[in-house]
């Protein structure tokens, strides 16, 4: 053991002891201190899980189609390469071992894994497109993975109501493309929106950038089918605009990211798509106009407003940096501290085109301007074009660093001092600089007052992440904010969710946890500690 | 002390409103034409020249008297025309034909900028090698032969020199680049490297409001637009059949084998 002295002073108990002596001496996991301190980990040792073996495998093979089961075990022997994906986020900042991959195909199938899993204690990483932010669909250990990605197929569509029931493992993109010919959208849309699942997207209750005009998925989502912690197929895939009829227990599984089942299948409702959509980026002297300005956009283009997006001037400059969009010329950024995105969707053209022009005039033409100047998309290579500075910040932050994100709600006006006091925090702890933090930079929904603060480093260090947290945290609880807006929980977050709700809300979750998954083998480690 | 006239350069740019190019293409029930009820925008290699001939001004100065833009189309052509402006041209000119006409074929093109020329005082016209709806790549080579004028067409480069009445163009060829020497007046069309426009910033989207554009009708010029080809059935390519996947090198064999495809 590395830097750790176990002492049995009565407080371990006698299998968690075992437990990590084992594991320290076997490859699977290499105890250190800091993975003593990961919270997440500890829960884990604490339970008397079981690990993946090839007897299990065996038994999946008969109820699985041989492609459908990826495994590092004898007989399989699937190189481990091939499991890396599952086992690693897209920002490569989570991994895990899990040995064995099962791609069902039918939600029964999911079904009898689960149920076996639940009969032999085997923990279960359900995984969707694995594009979130927290290690949610990250085994923690060597978890097993259930992977939706063969669950595809669009079950039904019913083009006067617009509602769409969908196999969870539908890529958000296809499911738009599905709709477009009904004149229909999703109402969702978010940047990783070409491999993100239906199903994650549910999970994970994600927000993206249509929140402000369609709502949350809790509004949006009329049915699931989800196979509960038991094996049990519970069939709420109803397709009802209005349904009393007691509990509503979907609810409970949007947001849970996989702890208290299984989501094998969506009925949504999709809005018709609107006929126009015009985008503008702003550029703005000061951070304070961005408030004053939403207050304006958001009077004179009314129904028509359909984003407002924020973006500071290094998100900007990463961005472009990057290649994720075309930038604006050197004279129109020339005095910018940060830029606007607005984009409307309506149902006519020439009405939302008058608007907008209106809008912009006044902007324009006001004794105290707001915005210092602004591009207007002229065509949909341009729209898309002003669209990918925005969304492609993300994909910037990345290629930049190694990113630390924090993903919260707070007041709006705030969203430039927290990003300030974050850098200068960094600062005063000499992390500022090409050594360790290259970037601190702030953008995200201003319509929801959903801030994404990232903080760009050259390597993932502890003395980093000891800067940011519990500091980030703390600094948000003191806006009464929430910790995580429309990433998640996770297994990133677990020990931060107090920050964001009280010990009742929290007991009460575990209670519900523990109702649903008493084995707790469904996602464990994420969300509760 | 006024300049002479001589030395300064005037611009036309003739652009086109087409069908997006980011649109997904579908051909009409009637297979008579493609389904035209979609975005339209300005087409894209008349969008590089426009910004070719703002970028000349930027370079030349003063010695860019006016750049004025032209368009043959429906009254929705106007929208074409404001985008130019709020790019930078001074002015526009609209030739408009009913909504229901068909589009107008290259060389009724060529004639009607002919006549337009004759009337307004031009030294260099910059258009488009091609729109991206018809692909007739056309109409700049026929209206430098209606007005017996050089041509400097497929231009990556362009530069112009007022006092000497010349200019400088690279252009694109198989294998490589041609740089030409004009004498002005003369007809260039763009290709893709020649520059990569700009947004149109709001306060020139404003401006270009009140800039002046002027209609005219094809009588006006006294030229007939009537197309003199016929367009017979217009059909989409055929489907592409979908690969499969084999599990290793044996199955592959086969299949290929199956296929009538062996070792010679």
């Amino acid at each position: 053991m590395r830097g750790v002295r176990l002492v049995d002073d009565g407080h371990w108990d006698l299998l968690l002891f075992a437990r990590l002596h084992r594991l320290a001496q076997s490859s699977i996991c290499r105890v250190t201190r800091d993975s003593l301190l990961n919270p997440g980990l500890m829960w884990l040792l604490r339970r008397a899980y079981t690990s993946v073996a090839p007897k299990h495998v065996q038994y999946f093979q008969t109820i699985l189609p041989p492609h459908a089961v990826l495994s590092s075990l004898p007989p399989h022997n699937t190189p481990s390469e091939d499991l890396t994906p599952f086992n690693t986020d897209w920002m490569q900042k989570y991994r895990g071992q899990a040995s064995t991959v099962l791609k069902p195909k039918t939600t029964q199938q999911v079904s009898d894994i689960v149920r076996y899993c639940s009969e032999h204690t085997i923990p279960i990483v359900p995984q969707g497109g694995n594009t979130g932010l927290v290690g949610g669909s990250i085994p923690l250990r060597d978890e097993l993975v259930v992977s939706l990605a063969n669950m595809n197929s669009v079950r039904s569509f019913d083009p006067v109501s617009g509602i769409l029931v969908a196999d969870a493992g539908c890529i958000l993109q296809s499911l738009t493309d599905y709709v477009a010919p009904y004149n229909h959208i999703m109402p969702i849309d978010l940047g990783a929106k070409g491999s993100c699942h239906i199903g994650g997207n549910v999970a994970t209750n994600a927000g993206g950038l249509r929140l402000l005009r369609y709502g949350s998925l809790h509004g949006s989502v009329l049915g699931l089918e989800v196979v509960l912690p038991d094996g049990t197929i519970l069939d709420q895939l109803t397709s009802l605009r209005k349904d009393n009829t007691g509990y509503d227990l979907k609810q409970l599984f949007i947001g849970a990211e996989g702890t208290l089942g299984i989501i094998t299948a969506v009925s949504i409702l999709t809005p018709p798509s609107p006929q126009a959509s015009n985008n503008v980026i702003l550029a703005l002297p000061h951070f304070d106009n961005v408030l004053p300005l939403y207050r304006t956009v958001k009077r004179q283009l009314s129904e028509i407003l359909s984003a407002f997006e924020f973006i500071d001037r290094t998100a900007y400059e990463l961005a472009v940096k990057h290649g994720q969009g075309r930038g604006l010329s050197e004279d129109e950024i020339a005095g910018a501290e940060c830029f606007v995105l607005v984009e409307t969707s309506g149902g006519r053209r020439e009405h939302d085109e008058e608007k907008l022009t209106d809008l912009l005039g006044d902007l324009l033409e006001a004794e105290k301007p707001l915005i210092n100047t602004g591009v207007l998309s002229q065509n949909p290579a341009q729209f898309s074009s002003l669209w990918a500075l925005r969304e492609g910040v993300t994909e910037a932050v990345s290629k930049e660093g190694k990113a630390y994100k924090y993903d919260i709600s707070i007041p709006l006006a705030s969203f430039k001092e927290v990003v300030d006091t974050t850098r200068e925090h960094l600062r005063s702890k000499g992390l500022l600089g090409e050594h360790a933090v290259k970037h601190v930079l702030g953008y995200g929904h201003v319509g929801d007052g959903n801030l994404h603060l990232n903080v760009c480093a050259a390597e993932y260090t502890q003395e980093i992440q000891d800067a940011l947290e519990p500091f980030v945290y703390e600094l948000v609880a003191s806006y009464r904010g929430s910790v995580s807006a429309e990433h998640g929980i996770g297994s990133m977050k677990t020990h931060a969710l107090h920050y964001s709700k009280n010990d009742t809300s929290i007991a009460w979750m575990k209670k519900i946890k523990t109702l649903f998954d008493p084995k707790g083998i469904m996602n464990p480690g994420k969300v509760l500690e | 002390m006024r300049p002479t006239s001589a030395r300064l350069l005037n611009i036309l740019v003739p652009v086109k409103r087409a069908v997006d190019y980011a649109v997904k293409i579908r051909v009409n029930p009637q297979q008579t034409g493609v389904d035209l009820n979609v975005k339209h925008s300005m087409n894209p290699f008349d969008e590089i020249a426009v910004e070719e001939a703002v970028q000349l001004r930027k370079r030349l100065k003063d010695a860019v008297q006016s750049i004025k833009v032209v368009t043959i189309g429906p009254p929705k052509a106007s929208e074409t025309l404001r985008t130019a402006l709020a790019m930078g041209a001074d002015s526009a000119i609209h030739i408009e034909i009913p909504e229901a006409d068909p589009a107008p074929e290259p060389l009724g093109v060529a004639r009607a900028l002919a006549k337009l020329i004759e009337r307004e005082k031009v030294d260099l016209v910059i258009m488009g090698k091609q729109a991206i709806d018809d692909d007739a790549g056309q109409t700049g080579q026929m209206l430098a032969g209606l007005l017996d004028w050089p041509q400097a067409t497929f231009a990556s480069k362009l530069d112009v020199d007022p006092e000497a009445k010349s200019a400088t163009v690279l252009r694109e060829v198989d294998g490589g680049s041609e740089e030409i020497k004009c004498r002005l007046p003369l007809v260039v069309t763009t290709d893709l490297r020649l520059n990569e426009p700009h947004y149109a910033t709001l306060p020139n989207i404003m401006k270009a409001k009140k800039k002046p554009l002027e209609k005219l009708t094809p009588a006006d010029l006294s030229v007939d637009l009537t197309p003199r080809l016929e367009t017979i059935k217009v059909t989409e390519p055929p489907a592409r059949i979908g690969g499969g996947k084999v599990a290793n090198v044996d199955e592959l064999v086969a299949k290929l084998k199956e296929a009538g495809f062996t070792a010679a």
